[in-house]
C-alpha cells in the first residue's frame, strides 16, 4: 500500500513538473522569439491590470482552446480522429517514467529510488514510447479524411524512419562507454572523475554522439528545422483538421517532446542529476577541500541540478527553432541517411576501438 | 533592353560551409547575442536605468504612437474663414479630380458678391477614398486639407463612413 502511495507521489511530481514546464514553454517560446527578433512579445493578457510579462497568456490560451468548437470533419474516422491526439500526448509523457531525477531518497529506514520505473532497459522504453508517439500523428493525418493531412502524416512517418535509426545508433556509444542500458546506472557512472579532475560526462566521452543525438532529437520534436510533418502555414500538416483542445494537445505534445529530449540530453550527456564533485555525503573537490552536506540537501541539490540542465536545453532547443529555416524534404532525407547515420556508425566503431585500446 | 550585369558571389559552397556545423554555430551566435543583449537591456530598463538603446523596436500602439510625418496624408478637414463660414466656394474642382469619385458637393448661393457660392452639402465617402491627396492639390481656395493626423477611420456601417460637411468642418 505504501509502495503504491509513493509511486503515485512520484508520478504526480514528474507529471506536475513536465506539464507545468510545457505550459511555461508556450510562453517562453513567444517571449524568447520576441527577444531574439527585437520585439516585445505577448504582454496584453492581464488580471486586474497586472500583466506579469504576459504570463497570463498561458491561461488565456488554454481557456480559448477549451471553449472553442471541437469540429470533426464529416469524412473523418470519428473514433480514431478523437483518439489520435491522446495517443500522441500519452506516449510523449510515457517517456518520462524512466528518467531518473535523483539516486535514492532515504526516509524513515525506507529507500526510495527517485524515478517512476526502475527499469534495467530504461532507454529502450523511451525508444518504444517515441516510436509509438508518431502513430498519433500518422493516425491523425489518415483519419482526418483530408489529403493534405494524410500527406502530412506520411511525411511525419518518413521523417521518423530517417531519424530514429541515426538517433538510436548515436546512443550506442554512450552505452558502450557506461556499460549499461539502465539510465540511473549511466548517470551514476557519469559521476566518476576522468584523470581525477574532469567529470566523466557523456559530452566529454561522446562529443560526436552528443551532436548527432541533438540533431536527431530536434527532428523528433517535429519543430522548426524539421517541422515538415506540421508545416503550419505553407505545406499543411497532419493536424489541419483539428480544432480546440485536440489541436492544443498536439501543440503541447511538441513541447513535451522538447522537454523529453532536453531531459535525455541532460541525463545521457550532461551527467543527469550529478553535480560535479558532489558525492552522496557532500562536495569533495579534487584539490582536497571537502564540504559535507546531509542527505536531504544532496538529494535536493541533485534535483535542482537536473532541472537547471533541462531548462537550459529547452532554452537551447527553442533558440535553435528560432534560428534556422526549415529543411527541404530531400535535404532532410540526405541529412538523416547520408550524414547522421554513417557518422553515428563511425562513432560506434571509433568508440569500440578506443575502448579496446584502453583495456 | 537594358540590363544590369550583376556579379554574384560564387554559388558553390566552400569547404567550411559544406561541413555545415560552423555555419550553424554562426547562426546560433547571432540569435543568442540578440537574446542576451536585448534581455539585458530589458532588465536594466525595468530597474529604471536609462540606456541609449531599447531592448525592442516595438511601439506599444494604442498607448504609444509613432510620430507622423507632417507630409502624411491623413483624414480630410475643411478649413474655415474668419467668420466661421467654410472657405470652400463649391467650385467642384476636387469632385472633378477625385479618381475614386468619393466627393459629392451641392452648391448654394451666397449674397456676398466676393464669395457667391458655398457648399450646401459636402460629403466625402471615406470608405471609397484612396487618400491620393488630389483634392487638396486641386483646391484653389486652400479649403480642404489632409492634415488632421487622424489615422483610425473605422465604423460599423458603410453609412457612417460618409463624412458630411459638419464633421469635416469640425476638424
Amino acid at each position: 500500500m505504501a509502495e503504491a502511495g509513493i509511486a503515485l507521489i512520484k508520478i504526480a511530481v514528474v507529471l506536475g513538473f513536465v506539464l507545468n514546464l510545457a505550459a511555461l514553454l508556450t510562453w517562453a517560446e513567444r517571449k524568447q522569439s520576441a527577444v531574439i527578433q527585437d520585439r516585445i512579445g505577448a504582454n496584453r493578457a492581464s488580471v486586474f491590470g497586472l500583466r506579469l510579462f504576459g504570463l497570463f497568456h498561458i491561461a488565456a490560451d488554454a481557456l480559448k482552446m477549451l471553449t472553442k468548437e471541437d469540429h470533426v470533419p464529416q469524412t473523418a474516422e470519428k473514433f480514431i480522429h478523437g483518439a489520435a491526439p491522446f495517443i500522441s500526448f500519452f506516449f510523449a509523457l510515457m517517456g518520462f517514467a524512466v528518467i531518473p531525477f535523483g539516486d535514492v531518497l532515504r526516509v524513515g529506514g525506507r529507500e526510495i529510488p527517485l524515478r517512476i520505473l526502475d527499469l534495467n532497459i530504461g532507454i529502450l522504453f523511451i525508444f518504444a514510447a517515441i516510436a509509438l508517439e508518431i502513430y498519433g500523428s500518422v493516425l491523425a493525418g489518415w483519419s482526418s479524411g483530408s489529403h493534405y493531412a494524410t500527406l502530412g502524416g506520411m511525411r511525419g512517418s518518413v521523417q521518423m524512419f530517417s531519424y530514429e535509426i541515426a538517433w538510436g545508433v548515436s546512443l550506442l556509444g554512450i552505452f558502450m562507454v557506461y556499460d549499461s542500458l539502465d539510465l540511473n546506472r549511466v548517470v551514476l557512472r557519469q559521476g566518476d572523475l576522468l584523470w581525477g579532475v574532469l567529470p566523466k560526462w557523456g559530452i566529454v566521452t561522446q562529443p560526436l554522439g552528443f551532436l548527432l543525438f541533438l540533431a536527431a532529437g530536434m527532428a523528433i520534436t517535429k519543430r522548426v528545422p524539421f517541422d515538415l510533418p506540421e508545416g503550419e502555414s505553407e505545406i499543411i500538416g497532419y493536424f489541419v483538421e483539428y480544432s480546440g483542445m485536440k489541436f492544443g494537445l498536439f501543440f503541447l505534445t511538441d513541447f513535451v517532446l522538447t522537454i523529453l529530449i532536453s531531459a535525455l540530453l541532460a541525463t545521457l550527456f550532461f551527467g543527469g542529476y550529478q553535480l560535479p564533485y558532489l558525492e552522496p555525503d557532500g562536495f569533495r573537490f579534487p584539490w582536497g577541500a571537502t564540504w559535507s552536506l546531509d542527505h536531504y540537501t544532496v538529494v535536493f541539490l541533485q534535483f535542482v541540478a537536473l532541472v537547471l540542465k533541462i531548462v537550459f536545453f529547452c532554452w537551447l532547443l527553442l533558440a535553435v527553432r528560432w534560428t534556422y529555416p526549415r529543411f527541404r524534404y530531400d535535404q532532410l532525407m540526405d541529412l538523416g541517411w547520408k550524414v547522421l547515420f554513417p557518422l553515428a556508425v563511425a562513432n560506434v566503431i571509433l568508440t569500440g576501438l578506443v575502448l579496446t585500446l584502453i583495456e | 533592353m537594358a540590363y544590369y550585369n550583376v556579379s554574384r558571389p560564387s554559388e558553390k559552397l566552400t569547404w567550411r560551409e559544406r561541413i555545415y556545423l560552423p555555419e550553424l554555430f554562426k547562426g546560433l551566435r547571432i540569435t543568442t547575442r540578440h537574446f542576451v543583449v536585448n534581455l539585458a537591456l530589458h532588465a536594466v530598463r525595468l530597474l529604471g536605468i536609462k540606456t541609449r538603446r531599447r531592448g525592442a523596436v516595438t511601439f506599444q500602439y494604442p498607448e504609444e504612437r509613432r510620430p507622423l510625418s507632417p507630409r502624411l496624408r491623413t483624414r480630410h478637414r475643411l478649413t474655415k474663414r474668419e467668420d466661421g463660414m467654410p472657405r470652400c466656394v463649391a467650385c467642384m474642382m476636387c469632385e472633378t479630380v477625385c479618381p475614386a469619385d468619393c466627393i459629392y458637393i451641392v452648391a448654394g448661393e451666397l449674397p456676398d458678391p466676393n464669395v457667391e457660392k458655398y457648399p450646401v452639402r459636402f460629403d466625402i465617402d471615406l470608405g471609397v477614398c484612396v487618400f491620393c491627396g488630389f483634392c487638396v492639390e486641386a483646391c484653389p481656395e486652400d479649403a480642404i486639407r489632409m492634415d488632421t493626423g487622424i489615422l483610425e477611420i473605422a465604423s460599423d456601417s458603410r453609412e457612417e463612413m460618409i463624412y458630411s460637411i459638419d464633421r469635416l468642418l469640425s476638424g
